[in-house]
């Protein structure tokens, strides 16, 4: 997938183009090449060390980058200082400056911009209105809690009306029952302003809630970019059917494929060729050794009968409406599965069966499906 | 409840004894200015207010002080933003450097700078042979060379300071500045230097406290500038005891007036954010600017350690061979020979080891005393606490003074004892004096000790001793050694209450110092001052040492 433009739509507000950056011989940024339309909200995500926080501060200012371009409009910014260059930022810890009121602090872009004081308190206030902390003007920072603090960072970073807002991990320093409601509050505000945003966040489900486009990366290189649900539903590399929601790989044998479909065996199964999937598969495979990402959601528990592939459970998660299951295979794999709470027991043998179609099945061939260590490691 | 009692029993009487150490003798100098006990009269307090010389004495302690420490922020700020934030070629190496006087006793920084800037230093001495000046081309003496010599040893807390600040700094506000659309002059203004603010407050008040209580540079190049401190030794000398008071009592005034004012301005502290990651690394500048730095740094750095230098290469020369040449004509390492090989010279080094290590472990012991006590809420701890840390608000003269008077006479049902002329009143002087220094590590050391772990220690069977043997005292361990080893060099290096209670048995390195230069033996003075300097950075190396190993 190197080098890959993932094109949104024809005119990109923010293009990053082939961007590396190396931290002495570690590429931390690898060739990254990203097209953001304008008003859009993208997340990078990834384990850490994927060098999306590098990329965050890439486009920052606060690092240059050894190679790439980075354009706004088509105007390449890459080596302008952060101070010209009009990209708001939310940093992780909020960074506001201590010594400052919420005022001040909200003031101070606007003061670098050369403002006349009265236009300056007009736009302050209305910046702190848009987050909802109208009148705190003259509260010091360390007086506001946790969420407040986080608010102003962000009326400090719009105050003075950026091309780009960049939001590093905005919530991981919420109480989780504070998250989701500002999730919401973030999203609705980012949207109304219309501002093309890019976010980082290591959770998925906060990339999923907040962002309209999500970028995975890993090892400084762009794995996928897409929505939410095409990365979920159509994952292209075993890394991201591993990293984006619950998927166990299993190593498979490719019998047949054509154009629609493929057979597949279990090669480590004592029923042997007998038992056989159908996986839909839109693009042609490499034969022999594969892995098959299987989604919890994909199979059910049927009776173990020597034409299905089948095993032991050794593990039963509660979780309310259903329960995971963990069932190990003869050849010493295991599967998750998602089923009634009910449906068994540790110590049950069970049976596996593919539902709906054989959507939640990735097969992944060849190089690709035995390369990634990192995919079923996570 | 019992074992309760048993420490608030123990927390008076550490009380007690701090009273009688700290407290009692500067009442005793104050009562003893107005003639009390038993003949009281102002006679004395009249003549001092009727003397101009010891209301210009006031004032120029006062100004000295207040001169010492904006000439001192002026050279330390810039170099230690410098050194922090602009990579240039040798920033490590010149950043080390400056550091460098913070280890040496102001007797030897004194004495140092004499024999590089002074009137018969090198530099005055090529200046001459250069320009072919028939006789030396200044005299490094009075206000302004008082003032030199402080800006040139006290800039270093201004230094050390600054770069702390900095380094402590979350280096994302900076960025949050820079993303704000400020350049870095205004980042620099705004941003960087009002959160400095704290730490220059600090470093301000330790040089103007410091400057106050200086001694060694007005003694010996103030020439006909009297400062407090010179003043109330030559009164003393003549023998006026009760004027000596009065002047006493006045300076201690002054002090306490002064770290009042100071405390003061110093304000609220702001939370700077916890600080996450590295320390912001240095800003790659433009090569010009990185040229200036570059050329800046290293020629501060050699103005202000070339001193240092010029002590060893004085230690070399042997007596009377340096009369009228540029460089001395010889060198020899004769004046270490006669350390080790004469006893007599030998022996005021062993008499500062000595007295000094036995100030600094009982310094310590009240400390651990007062730290643990404190620590289990004693009713009196703020009481202990304070009684702790108030002699570094006195100036050591004035501690000298009070410390002679309260112990020359035998008086054992007031508390009074003759220890003067004995062996006992330096390392008892040098004890009280080391009481702040181990006292704020110690305290800080046991407050960040989170009694979570000791109480882990307990609930895993560990009985008391062992919890104190394995889990706290080795986590102590770094502040007792930086305690310990700041407490043990301040008292091996101390001049200004060794010259007013030492006798010839006892006499310290710094006595045999003055001595050397009286006899105008400049190499042995040089060799001594060489000698502290070397015992003083071991000390600091060990405890750091210490330090690591234990982290």
């Amino acid at each position: 997938m190197s080098g890959e433009r993932a094109i949104l739509t024809p005119t990109p507000h923010l293009r990053i183009e082939g961007l590396s950056k190396r931290f002495g011989s570690v590429p931390a940024v690898d060739d990254l090449s990203l097209d953001i339309p304008r008003g859009d909200l993208l997340a990078l995500l990834g384990p850490s060390g994927s060098g999306k926080t590098t990329t965050l501060r890439l486009l920052a200012g606060f690092e240059t980058p050894d190679s790439g371009r980075i354009l706004v409009d088509g105007e390449d910014v890459a080596r302008l200082t952060p101070a010209v260059r009009r990209f708001g930022m939310v940093f992780q810890h909020y960074a506001l400056f201590p010594h400052l009121d919420v005022g001040q602090n909200v003031g101070f872009g606007l003061e670098s911009q050369g403002l006349p004081a009265a236009e300056r308190s007009r736009r302050i206030a209305d910046a702190l209105a848009m987050v909802e902390l109208a009148g705190l003007e003259r509260r010091a920072v360390g007086a506001l809690s946790g969420g407040q603090q986080q608010r102003v960072a962000l009326a400090r970073a719009l105050a003075p009306a950026p091309r780009i807002l960049l939001l590093d991990e905005p919530l991981s320093n919420l109480d989780p029952s504070l998250r989701e409601r500002t999730r919401r509050e973030l999203r609705a505000l980012i949207e109304r302003i219309g501002i093309t945003t890019i976010l980082v966040t290591h959770e998925q489900e906060e990339a999923f809630d907040l962002a309209a486009h999500v970028a995975l990366l890993q090892r400084g290189r762009l794995e996928q970019v897409g929505t939410p649900e095409a990365l979920y539903g159509s994952p292209r590399t075993p890394f991201v059917a591993g990293f984006i929601g619950r998927a166990s790989p299993l190593t498979v044998r490719v019998m047949t494929h054509d154009a629609r479909v493929a057979r597949v065996v279990f090669p480590g199964d004592p029923g042997g060729a007998e038992v056989q999937w159908e996986i839909p598969q839109p693009e042609p495979l490499e034969g022999g050794p594969s892995v098959l990402y299987v989604r919890p959601e994909a199979v059910q528990l049927v009776e173990p009968d020597p034409t299905r592939l089948s095993g032991e459970v050794t593990l039963r998660r509660f979780l309310g409406a259903a329960a995971l299951y963990t069932v190990r295979l003869a050849n010493g794999e295991s599967v998750e599965v998602l089923a009634d709470p009910d449906a068994a027991q540790p110590g049950d043998r069970a049976g596996l069966l593919p539902v709906g179609g054989g959507s939640g099945l990735h097969l992944f061939g060849g190089e690709q499906g035995r390369s990634d260590d990192q995919a079923a490691g996570r | 409840m019992r074992r309760s009692r048993r420490r608030e029993l123990l927390a008076l009487l550490v009380a007690l004894l701090l009273g009688w150490l700290v407290v009692y003798p500067l009442g005793l100098v104050l009562l003893q200015a107005i003639g009390g006990p038993g003949a009281w009269t102002l006679e004395a307090v009249r003549r001092f207010a009727r003397e101009a010389n010891e209301w210009r004495a006031l004032w120029a302690s006062l100004a000295l002080s207040l001169a010492s420490v904006v000439g001192a922020a002026l050279v330390g700020v810039p170099l230690g933003v410098l050194t922090a934030r602009i990579a240039f070629p040798g920033r490590r190496v010149v950043a080390t450097l400056l550091g460098l006087p913070a280890v040496l006793p102001p007797l030897v920084g004194v004495l140092a700078f004499m024999f590089l800037y002074g009137e018969t230093g090198f530099v005055a001495r090529l200046v001459q042979r250069v320009g072919g000046l028939g006789e030396t081309p200044w005299r490094l003496e009075g206000a302004g060379a008082v003032l030199l010599v402080h800006v040139a040893t006290m800039y270093v807390y201004f230094y050390l300071f600054t770069r702390a600040g900095l380094a402590g700094l979350d280096p994302a506000l900076g960025e949050a500045a820079a993303s704000l659309g400020a350049d870095r002059w205004r980042a620099f203004r705004r941003v960087t230097l009002p959160l400095l603010r704290p730490a220059l407050a600090g470093a301000g008040l330790l040089v103007f406290m410091t400057s106050l209580a200086s001694f060694s540079a007005p003694y010996i190049f103030g020439g006909g500038f009297r400062v407090m401190t010179t003043q109330i030794t030559s009164t003393k000398l003549n023998g006026d005891d009760r004027l000596a008071m009065v002047e006493t009592a006045a300076l201690l005034l002054l002090a306490l007036l002064g770290l009042a004012l100071l405390k003061r301005s110093e304000g609220r502290r702001d939370a700077v954010g916890a600080r996450k990651g590295v320390a912001p690394a240095p800003l790659r500048a433009r090569p010009a600017t990185r040229a200036v730095a570059a050329a800046v740094g290293w020629t501060l750095a050699l103005v202000l350690t070339l001193p240092l230098a010029t002590l060893v290469i004085v230690s070399l020369v042997p007596r009377g061979t340096w009369t009228v040449e540029a460089l001395p004509p010889a060198y020899t390492l004769g004046n270490y020979r006669a350390l080790l090989a004469d006893p007599v010279r030998l022996k005021p080094i062993l008499t500062s080891l000595w007295m000094a290590a036995a100030a600094t472990a009982g310094a310590l012991a009240i400390a651990i005393a007062v730290a643990s006590l404190s620590r289990r809420k004693v009713r009196s701890a703020g009481l202990l606490e304070g009684l702790l840390a108030l002699p570094w608000a006195v100036p050591g003269t004035v501690f000298a003074i009070a410390l002679a008077t309260t112990f020359s006479v035998y008086a054992p049902l007031t508390g009074r004892f003759v220890l003067v002329g004995t062996l006992w009143i330096l390392p008892l002087a040098y004890l009280v004096r080391n009481l702040p220094l181990t006292g704020r590590a110690v305290l800080a050391g046991f407050r960040q000790l989170d009694p979570a772990l000791e109480e882990a220690g307990a609930s895993l069977g560990a009985g008391r001793g062992r919890v104190l043997r394995r889990i706290t005292l080795p986590l102590l361990k770094p502040a007792l050694a930086a305690g310990a080893s700041l407490a043990f060099v301040t008292a091996f290096g101390d001049f200004v209450t060794s010259i007013m209670l030492y006798t010839y048995d006892t006499r310290p390195i710094s006595m045999e110092i003055l001595s050397s230069l009286r006899q105008a033996d400049v190499g042995q003075a040089a060799a001594f001052g060489v000698v502290l300097m070397l015992l003083s950075s071991a000390v600091f190396f060990l405890a750091g040492e210490g330090r690591g190993t234990s982290g």
